[in-house]
């Protein structure tokens, strides 16, 4: 047996590289957020002399950080309800009724995964303020759920084609109606499968910039991304304190991240392998 | 059955009235017309229409305000053939897919096959090397702009031990993309590892194991065993990576905004930056029938040949 194996140092050597480049600018922000302007100008990247804790604390006291974070939320979990919904009646027509066109429905649907929100921001924007929709989070959330609608739907439906048909074909016997065993069968069936689309569109949704950069102008309205910018401005040269910042709007994503971290292999490996 | 009814409904000696009324009377109709129109609706209303007035928009000069009716035909698509910070921001998109396909699909890939087997030490490796993918970009892009701050972080510590100026290397015009291709390729890999980690884990045990019986190295098991088995990961990866980097935006903001004089615009920084905030529908609208285009003709034959290979 040997004592020592030169392939596997040289393997975890390599992999530690890597993560510290991974891992030094999260731990360089989350101190950051600890040291004055002037401790932060000398020494970036090592730990604090002292724990400040003023900033993470002036942060924390700022109401505008909270109503950023609950903007987020609230249209984040509407997005995320409102993709799930009409996604899978959608998908749950196309799995259980066919009809002359089904097919060809699909497909438009299917297209959208294809298309970049980027293509149609300015006429997008247009439709959002002639809908009276600017400055209000349904600009934000309506656009979400259609441009996540191609993705959620293909999932759904191949989900839904491999729950068993015997389970459908009894429940109509005992005279259940399709609207019926949609809520009562396919939905509580699919827990796995919604799970993962609401993940990935929850995410996506937590983290979108470009469309509320469009759509909303007032700060109040604002989600934490744009309120992060925001903040930014206001303190250009205080890096210290956009550090404090940066680090609380990371720590609800990594908690999810951890908590949801199975559903959303799941949803890339899933979609990779079917393409 | 699916089928079974299908052939019902179409079938001429039931004759379409009956099939309509029994779809009716067991609340498939119902269900039909109450299930698809909110996902239509939406999808049309938010996706399919504004792509289509994207293109009429295009042939105009207009300012977002009353009627478009000032027509200039293809002026717009004109005005940007010759605009040298939109030529910019084309190279920078190809640098963007060259630095995506060359530097991080192999660095992801070589990271799938060091930690792809199931460790205790490899899933945290794992989470590790994943976790850029999940933090937002604007988040990213700030992060980094800390750390390639002159007055600040390693580009100030560098300059200092040369004893030289300050230097910004994301206000310069040399390095600030080249800086923007490095934070893509940290933030993107962990994504692209994942689809590689997924395949490898599907590769079946006694193929590698019957390529060591033969005498065959490590090294050759990865290239000659592993790496064919993975072509059809790779082009999805590929893919990925090329849509992904056509639409980057967010990460260019907090980056470099675009600057220095608009030598760092993506595509879409560009169409945000001369088209929404000017908004000149018009011609923003140009731009995004131009991106719109590239991404459909890479789609269609990226499909037809690379996918469709392997």
């Amino acid at each position: 047996m040997r004592t020592f194996d030169w392939r596997d140092t040289a393997r975890i050597a390599i992999l530690l590289v890597v993560a510290a480049t991974i891992l030094f600018p999260l731990a360089a922000t989350f101190l950051g957020g600890f040291k004055t302007s002037g401790e932060l100008r000398l020494a970036p990247f090592s730990l604090p002399e002292v724990w400040r804790f003023e900033f993470y604390g002036d942060v924390l006291g700022n109401p505008n950080f909270w109503s950023y974070m609950w903007n987020s939320l609230f249209i984040a979990l509407l997005t995320v309800f409102i993709t799930l919904m009409t996604g899978a009646m959608a998908a749950y027509v196309f799995s259980h009724i066919k009809f002359f066109g089904s097919d060809y429905i699909m497909s438009y649907l299917l297209l959208g995964m294809m298309f970049p929100l980027a293509a149609a921001v300015v006429p997008l924007f247009i439709k959002i303020r002639d809908l009276g929709l600017l400055d209000t989070p349904w600009g934000v959330i309506l656009p979400q759920a259609a441009f996540g609608l191609g993705f959620s739907v293909l999932l759904f439906k191949t989900f839904f084609d491999q729950l068993p048909r015997e389970l459908f074909e009894a429940a109509r016997i005992d005279g259940i109606s399709y609207i019926g065993f949609f809520f009562r069968f396919t939905l509580p069936l699919s827990t796995p499968i919604l799970g993962t689309v609401a993940v990935f569109v929850f995410v996506t949704s937590w983290n979108n910039y470009l469309l509320p950069l469009i759509v909303l102008n007032d700060s109040a309205s604002f989600p934490w991304t744009l309120g992060m910018m925001q903040y930014r401005g206001e303190f250009i040269v205080e890096w210290n304190k956009i550090l404090a910042f940066v680090t609380l709007t990371l720590v609800p994503a990594l908690i999810f991240f951890l908590a949801a971290q199975r559903y959303i292999v799941a949803g890339l490996t899933g979609g990779a392998v079917k393409g | 059955m699916a089928v079974a009814e299908t052939n019902n409904i179409i079938s001429p000696a039931q004759g379409r009235p009956s099939a309509l009324k029994r779809a009716l009377s067991d609340g498939r109709l119902v269900t039909v017309l109450v299930f698809l129109p909110p996902a239509l609706l939406l999808f049309t209303l938010f996706v399919t229409l504004p792509l289509i007035e994207a293109a009429g928009y295009a042939g105009y000069k207009w300012s977002g305000y009353g009627d478009p009716t000032e027509w200039v035909g293809m002026r717009n698509f004109e005005i940007l053939q010759k605009h040298s910070a939109f030529h910019q921001s084309l190279m920078n998109t190809v640098w963007v897919i060259v630095a995506s396909c060359l530097l991080q699909i192999p660095l992801a890939m070589s990271m799938a096959l060091l930690i792809y087997r199931k460790t205790w030490s490899n899933t945290v490796f794992r989470l590790i090397f994943f976790a850029p993918y999940i933090l937002a970009e604007v988040a990213t892009g700030l992060i980094w702009s800390f750390i390639f701050d002159g007055d600040y972080g390693v580009a100030a510590m560098a300059s200092q031990a040369l004893g030289g100026e300050p230097f910004f290397p994301l206000s310069d015009r040399t390095w600030a993309f080249p800086v923007v291709l490095f934070v893509v390729v940290w933030k993107f890999f962990g994504f692209h590892m994942m689809i590689f980690i997924a395949a490898l884990q599907g590769i079946p045990e006694d193929l590698t194991e019957a390529a060591r019986i033969d005498g065959a190295k490590p090294g050759q098991i990865t290239w000659f065993v592993k790496l064919p088995l993975l072509k059809p990961a790779i082009a999805v990866s590929v893919f990925f990576a090329v849509i992904g980097s056509l639409q980057l935006f967010d990460l260019i903001v907090p980056l470099t905004n675009g600057g220095p004089s608009n030598s760092t615009h993506t595509i879409v920084s560009y169409l945000y930056t001369f088209g929404l905030t000017r908004l000149k529908v018009g011609f923003g609208s140009a731009v995004g029938i131009v991106l719109f285009l590239i991404t459909v003709a890479f789609a269609v034959v990226y499909r037809n040949t690379a996918m469709k290979e392997t």
